[in-house]
């Protein structure tokens, strides 16, 4: 069996037996599809028809009131509204409304939902509006007729004429999330490739290795171990929340509702608008740069990260020296707003094409629309970046991984780079 | 113990930048021997075994090894345990052990019957599946020491061997070195401490600053630096004759005597022998170890 996939094979088996990797592989769908469910489950758990009595002392606002899908308003007596507060329980009512005046109290069994006290606290508002406007002498028609409201529909030509909507927004939250994720990827496996390496120098195993296989071996054995790692808990992420959600749709929401809900107007119709205008964005050339981006992106810095690790004795001593590698996904991290800001702009053109940003910055550009050109020139570079470093960090590593109790300076890291063989 | 050598080094030179590691150093290992490689830290031994192990190449002269050019096919056939050495803590002893094995390039099968024998041999088979974590020092070493002979190498180099060894294990894996020995392996064994050298090697050499000094055969060695040093105890606490021989020192009944190269040592004895009641008498032999400081003098 190939030596190199035998240690492949054991870097990636060690970490996924973990217990901590399980938890985390598990864990993080149920909170993804939480936050999914979440906003869902809380806006639409007030959907019965609910009685409404009102009472109404030296007032008139009542009769003002507007019956909604939800909520139908009845008016009551002085005895009535009595009767309802001390028998609350068999009383068709879910709610009382007393008015005096401009005092206004609810009663009811349970606490009442956000959404209906909204509603009416909203009818109200506008009826005693209304009320001081026409008493000022003011035309209500006039006031109505002067409300504009307007929005402007982007599309997007391609080449071939056909016109796709398209949504600013949508790019921008493709973009960020897709670019935060590999920012987060590159540093979560990144170190973790240097914790590997600095395990194993510590532990003095490393020279037993290397008298079997080459340094390089290990080093790039390690490095893809680690990669298997991150694409099958990625993978593993994306078929559980999946799971979790679906199930979780099953069980707590009445799915009729949510199409309901998505003719409705309101914030519902905003899932429907962002579905509709992904269409406009390439999602397939995004997942398919992703992958890219995210593998050959974390090659090329895992690599930097492995050299890291085999120059120290240990984790503490790391610090000068991730500087300068943590220094370029940082700045790409700073730099997303402005690059959203200008996708086609200088800046965003040429950090998308320095190996050391274009796994972050790519990814931010792409949903905007990107020339295939461009894309392939960026990605080549980044393979001749993952080429450099990797050519680079070997020879760190290969020395590195012997010195023990030596604090290591850039000089001496610029030393180990130029001996021979 | 033929003459035929399985491991020769000729005028090896290494650098690290403007240090010399290693300057012209010639070795050579004959078969079914242990040859000790001697010399006090930051002498170059290890530079040297990284060599011979291919973990860094010299800068000039070449290494040959079974009349070949030294290359990567010849890993499978050498097992290297450095002087520092460890093994994967979280791991399992037997994963771990079936993992080194397969790096050396045996089959699955064969590695798991190899490793069986191994660890029943040396009574640590109820280990297999404890974590490394939960073993002593000296238990590691065990495990280390088998990983190393576990694909039965031609060459075997130990750096400090003993080093982390209570005296019974130390004595159990001296025991299993020299049956390896018996079987037609070769050892390189290194050491900075000479007291453990002369009773297991049989070639050795001394390196110093870089260089080596001196090599050969045990018994040659000794024989060259032989002196005319003897050691007589008598049942009396003095001694004269001072004409014939020279008193080096004398502690109660034991003296130590310089007899000259042209005068006859038995003519010597029965002349002390007519005088004192001779308890014992033998030559004085130089140990490697005052060999090697009056070699390192000599520089």
């Amino acid at each position: 069996m190939n030596k190199t996939f035998l240690i492949i094979k054991r870097e990636f088996l060690v970490r996924v037996k973990k217990k901590s990797f399980i938890i985390m592989t598990l864990l993080a769908p149920i909170l993804m599809a939480g936050l999914i469910i979440a906003p869902v489950l809380l806006t639409d758990n007030d959907n019965q028809k609910r009685l409404i009595a009102v009472f109404e002392d030296n007032s008139s606002y009542s009769n003002k009131l507007e019956d909604s899908e939800n909520i139908s308003f009845n008016l009551v007596d002085q005895s009535e509204a009595e009767k309802f507060k001390k028998d609350i329980n068999t009383s068709p009512f879910y709610a009382l409304l007393e008015i005096y005046d401009t005092n206004f109290t609810m009663f009811s069994s349970q606490q009442i939902s956000l959404n209906l006290r909204k509603s009416i606290t909203n009818q109200l508002e506008n009826i005693i509006e209304k009320e001081k406007l026409k008493n000022s002498g003011i035309d209500i028609k006039l006031i109505e007729s002067a409300k504009t409201k307007i929005n402007i529909e982007t599309k997007i030509i391609d080449d071939e004429g056909k016109t796709t909507s398209s949504s600013t927004e949508a790019s921008m939250g493709i973009g960020f999330i897709t670019g935060i994720l590999i920012y987060m990827f590159i540093f979560m496996y990144g170190t973790m490739v240097m914790r590997g390496v600095i395990e194993e120098k510590t532990n003095r195993i490393v020279e037993i290795i290397i008298s079997s296989v080459k340094p390089f071996q290990l080093m790039i054995g390690k490095i893809l171990g680690v990669a298997l790692v991150g694409l099958t808990q990625f993978l593993l992420w994306i078929i559980l929340t999946i799971i979790v959600s679906t199930f979780a749709e099953i069980l707590f929401i009445d799915t009729d509702e949510i199409v309901k809900n998505m003719n409705q107007p309101n914030e519902s119709v905003l899932i429907g608008e962002l579905v509709k205008l992904t269409g406009g964005i390439d999602l397939v050339t995004i997942f398919v740069s992703f992958i890219f981006y995210f593998l050959f992106g974390y090659l090329m810095y895992s690599s930097l990260f492995a050299a890291v690790g085999s120059a120290v004795d240990a984790e503490a001593d790391t610090q000068q020296f991730m500087l300068p590698i943590t220094m370029p996904l940082i700045l790409s991290f700073i730099l997303i707003q402005p690059v959203m800001d200008n996708p086609d702009g200088l800046l965003a053109f040429w950090l998308s094409m320095i190996p050391l940003t274009s796994p972050i910055i790519m990814m931010v550009r792409l949903p905007f629309g990107v020339e295939n050109w461009e894309i392939l020139i960026s990605m080549s570079f980044l393979i001749l970046g993952f080429i450099f470093t990797t050519g680079l960090a070997a020879k760190i590593y290969r020395t590195g991984i012997l010195m023990y109790g030596k604090k290591i300076t850039y000089k001496e890291l610029w030393k180990w780079i130029s001996y021979k063989g | 113990m033929g003459d035929e050598i399985l491991l020769s080094v000729e005028d090896v030179e290494k650098k690290y930048g403007d240090y010399v590691a290693l300057d012209k150093v010639n070795i050579s290992v004959p078969k079914s021997s242990i040859y000790g490689l001697l010399g006090p830290n930051g002498a170059g031994k290890t530079t040297l075994m990284r060599i011979i192990n291919q973990i860094t190449a010299p800068d000039k002269g070449r290494v040959l090894f079974n009349n070949e050019l030294l290359s990567k096919h010849h890993i499978k056939q050498i097992g290297y345990l450095p002087e520092e050495r460890g093994l994967y803590k979280k791991m399992k002893v037997g994963e771990q052990a079936l993992y080194l094995a397969q790096l050396k390039g045996m089959p699955y099968n064969e590695a798991i019957s190899k490793l069986k024998y191994w660890f029943e041999k040396l009574e640590i088979i109820h280990w297999w599946s404890k974590k490394v974590e939960e073993l002593s020092k000296g238990m590691a070493q065990k495990i280390q020491f088998v990983v190393t002979v576990i694909h039965n190498p031609k060459l075997l180099i130990f750096d400090e061997p003993f080093s982390g060894f209570d005296p019974i294990n130390a004595s159990i894996i001296r025991k299993e070195i020299l049956s390896l020995r018996d079987n037609g392996t070769t050892i390189i064994f290194s050491t900075h401490r000479m007291e453990s050298v002369e009773e297991i090697c049989d070639h050795i050499a001394l390196i110093n600053n870089s260089k080596t000094i001196l090599e050969g055969s045990v018994s040659q060695i000794k024989n060259d630096f032989k002196s005319n040093t003897y050691e007589i105890e008598l049942n009396t606490d003095s001694l004269d004759f001072s004409e014939k021989f020279n008193i080096i020192s004398s502690t109660n009944n034991l003296f130590k005597i310089d007899i000259p190269i042209n005068s006859n040592v038995r003519e010597v004895l029965n002349l002390i022998n007519s005088k004192h009641e001779i308890l014992s008498f033998k030559k004085d032999e130089a140990s490697i170890e005052e060999i090697f400081i009056k070699s390192v003098k000599n520089e």
